[in-house]
């Protein structure tokens, strides 16, 4: 936890010869605990001062990057324990599992696939960020041979696993140059664990079955000079995933506990049944993970986890928003209608991706609504008569077509006669409430 | 090295409210159903009490639906044909609730009764032993026409009446008032818009015990987000004492999932979306246990793949450590 300026103004000098610019050191130490100032402008503050400073301004949850040729997957440095107090920032990176135990081909073959999988989700591309190779033959030959043949068919960062050191040691050979997690270490193999690690500058996997064996561990294996550590806490059913990753957290944000400061690594396909591992994955999301192993390769269930991170991760301080305007869908002619909706970016993609697939030519005004959804702003006072008038004047809409005729969200049905005033000479036709009743509407009304 | 792990001493508590009535308590309900009465966040029950565990609900209609995905008028087939062999199937299927949602129209194009209504809501009753929420088909006048025909022909059953909105609650509330019914009352995911709704019903004399509070969510990809923080935000305001927030919360995932382009259609759409089926449920599953992790007490589904695997997380998240 930050420490308070008081906390603070105990480490500095307490002279105040006023060098740094404030006039006292306890003001300096009140705008040092706001953040506002950087304690190098103090030139008496003592090392041990500065040790102990930087050590409370250190993120509470240590921050862990695994690399590979050009690709990053960062998990940590998070601040809260919910998500409209601030934001979270790291995305849990998603791996893929595969086996060692698996024939070559079929290892070639999935990985290369997954490779290429990209979705479109509101004009982002998603993909899955690495691999993890697990040994279950117990053969270090075979493990490294499954690695090189992963490392053959993508780029992307791994995850090795193996609880036997010399099996890793075997698996890191087909791996120069890169930053791979290595799960992992445990109570008896760690000083082997931890060795490797640092001889390969890979983060290190920690895994225990109860906080306090775990932060044991920890805390002997940052001993040895390791901090990129990731925190395996062992539950795998939903109720003692859930605990022990609010636990590990609330310790984190709340108390600053450092030995279990670190990422949380989950596995849901150890539920066994791909249902349940989807949801225990969706789990891992919103309640903490910062590395989820999944062993679905089926984009169906790939694709709405790689959405739901995109959700949960969005910053609730800004909204995602488009650039509000007249969009043409399917290139309208003069005749074709015009529809409204508000710049959120959901709202739009919603309206337009419908639209769209549908193969109808249209007009798609886009209001400036801060940002919001239909219900939202019409809620907040952003998307009523006045601000569709002004979209439709400012953007010189009649100039466009030979039809003065507006179709409006069916949310905002109310909204019809005043903007009939607002807009004299303009026909106000409500529509659906849904996007997805778009197209029908359009074929049947228009 | 020993740990301790950080805990909050909430003031506050979510209240308890029970769904249907008995023959002794006045009703004809095989059983009811009891929710709420949480004294921390979602599962966390280590650091305090979750006395009831959040329920299943299954939407069906009063007639089969034209604009529901194929996949959910194949997987309940027939029994969609009429409210009460429907009724019948949710129950089979898993449910604890039944949520019927009444249509405009019926099936040769007319406009909807208040005795047809009543009808279908008896058939249900008839045909399952289950609580029942009953949803008017959303237009104000009309919705407070059908309630008030469907509260009075069903006195003392403790139905749970929606949709209260602010623009529209007054009728659907007093008529619940006279006849020993229950309340939704639905908000567009906001904090204080629920909490002003809220206190709009409670000031008409009805008693907290009886309203169900639905924040409405987004889907999955549609704004989930939104609905997912004002959950968390009302529920930690219930926990740390705002009495008009400590409702149990309902949310209709099976309706929001249902509805996004993901799961209602299979053709036309991208190949990187995968498998429909496999999608489209997915897409309920994870919607409804990311809605469940930030608060609900009540998940209203549709398709049986994913009551079944709900189900099966909800009995899981209950077996949570608990305080020592």
């Amino acid at each position: 936890m930050a420490l308070s300026g008081i906390q603070i103004y105990k480490l500095l000098p307490q002279t105040n010869c006023k060098e740094c610019g404030f006039p006292t050191c306890l003001a300096f130490a009140m705008k040092l605990a706001a953040k506002q100032v950087e304690l190098s402008v103090c030139p008496y503050v003592t090392e041990a001062s500065k040790t102990q400073l930087a050590e409370s301004s250190a993120p509470p949850i240590h921050l862990v990057s695994l690399k590979s040729n050009g690709y990053e997957v960062k998990a940590g440095n998070e601040v809260v324990l919910f998500r409209h107090e601030k934001t979270y920032y790291n995305k849990p990176g998603l791996f893929v599992r595969v086996l060692d135990s698996e024939a070559p081909a079929a290892i070639q073959a999935k990985i290369a696939a997954l490779d290429a999988f990209k979705v479109n989700y509101v004009g982002i591309d998603l993909t899955v960020d690495g691999f993890a190779v697990a040994s279950v033959s117990g053969n270090a030959g075979v493990f490294a041979e499954a690695v090189k043949t992963v490392r053959q068919a993508s780029k992307r960062p791994l995850i090795l696993m193996s609880r036997d050191p010399q099996i890793m040691a075997a698996g890191l050979e087909a791996l120069k140059g890169e930053t791979p997690l290595l799960y992992g270490a445990d109570a008896d193999n760690w000083e082997a664990m931890a060795e490797l690690a640092k001889q390969h500058n890979a983060a290190l996997g920690v895994i225990a079955n109860s906080l306090e064996s775990l932060a044991d561990l920890t805390e002997k294996i940052k001993a040895k000079g390791l901090e990129d550590l990731v925190v395996d806490p062992g539950g795998r059913s939903f109720a003692q995933a859930l605990t022990l990753g609010t636990q590990i957290r609330r310790l984190s944000i709340k108390k600053n506990f450092r030995p279990l400061g670190f990422p949380v690594i989950s596995f849901p396909g150890d539920a066994g049944n791909p249902g349940l591992e989807a949801m225990l994955a969706a789990q891992s999301i919103a309640k903490y993970a910062g590395f989820i192993v999944v062993d679905t390769t089926s984009p169906a269930a790939l694709y709405p986890l790689l959405v739901l991170r995109q959700n949960v991760y969005t910053d609730p301080q800004k909204p995602i928003q488009v650039q509000p305007g007249v969009y043409e869908i399917n290139n309208p002619k003069p005749e074709d209608p015009v529809l409204v909706t508000t710049n959120f970016s959901i709202t739009y993609f919603s309206v337009a991706n419908e639209v769209e697939g549908s193969g109808l030519p249209a007009w798609l005004v886009v209001a400036d609504a801060e940002g919001m959804s239909v219900l939202t702003a019409w809620a907040a006072g952003k998307f009523d008569a006045e601000r569709i008038a002004k979209a439709i004047k400012g953007f010189n809409v009649a100039d466009k077509i030979s039809r003065k005729r507006i179709v409006i969200p069916g949310h905002v049905a109310v909204l019809s006669g005043e903007l009939e005033e607002e807009l004299p000479g303009w026909e106000i036709r409500v529509g659906p409430r849904e996007a997805v009743d778009l197209p029908a509407f359009m074929k049947q009304a228009l | 090295m020993p740990i301790e792990i950080p805990t909050d001493k909430w003031p506050g508590t979510v209240r308890t409210i029970t769904l249907g009535a008995t023959a002794a308590e006045g009703g004809t309900r095989a059983r009811t159903v009891t929710v709420g009465g949480e004294k921390t966040m979602p599962f966390m029950q280590f650091e305090g009490e979750i006395p009831n565990s959040p329920v299943v609900a299954i939407e069906i209609k009063d007639r089969r639906p034209e604009d529901w995905s194929p996949l959910l008028l194949q997987a309940w087939g027939e029994a969609a044909a009429d409210p009460a062999s429907w009724a019948k199937a949710a129950e089979a299927a898993g449910a604890e609730l039944i949520q019927l949602s009444l249509t405009l129209t019926d099936a040769a194009g007319q406009p909807i009764t208040p005795q047809g209504a009543v009808a279908s809501v008896k058939a249900v009753l008839q045909a399952t032993g289950l609580p029942l929420l009953v949803f008017g088909p959303g237009q104000a006048e009309l919705d407070n026409q059908l309630m008030v025909a469907i509260a009075e022909a069903t006195k003392g059953e403790r139905l749970a009446l929606g949709i209260c909105e602010d623009k529209n609650y007054r009728t659907i509330v007093a008529t619940a008032m006279a006849n020993g019914h229950l309340v939704t009352a639905r908000t567009p995911m906001d904090v204080n818009l629920a909490k002003q709704l809220n206190i709009l019903i409670s000031d008409m004399g009805f008693p907290m015990e009886r309203i169900l509070m639905d924040p409405t969510t987004g889907a999955l990809g549609y704004g989930i987000e939104y609905g997912f923080s004002a959950m968390e935000r009302l529920r930690l305001a219930a926990l740390q004492g705002d009495s008009m927030t400590q409702l149990p919360m309902i949310v209709t995932p099976g309706f929001e999932a249902w509805k996004a382009k993901e799961s209602k259609v299979g053709t036309g759409v991208p190949e990187a979306w995968g498998a429909w089926e496999e999608r489209a449920i997915h897409w309920e599953t994870l919607t409804t246990i990311t809605l469940l992790e930030s608060g609900a007490d009540i998940v209203v589904l549709r398709h049986p793949a994913s009551v079944k695997l709900v189900k099966s997380a909800i009995a899981d998240l209950m077996t949570a450590p608990q305080a020592a």
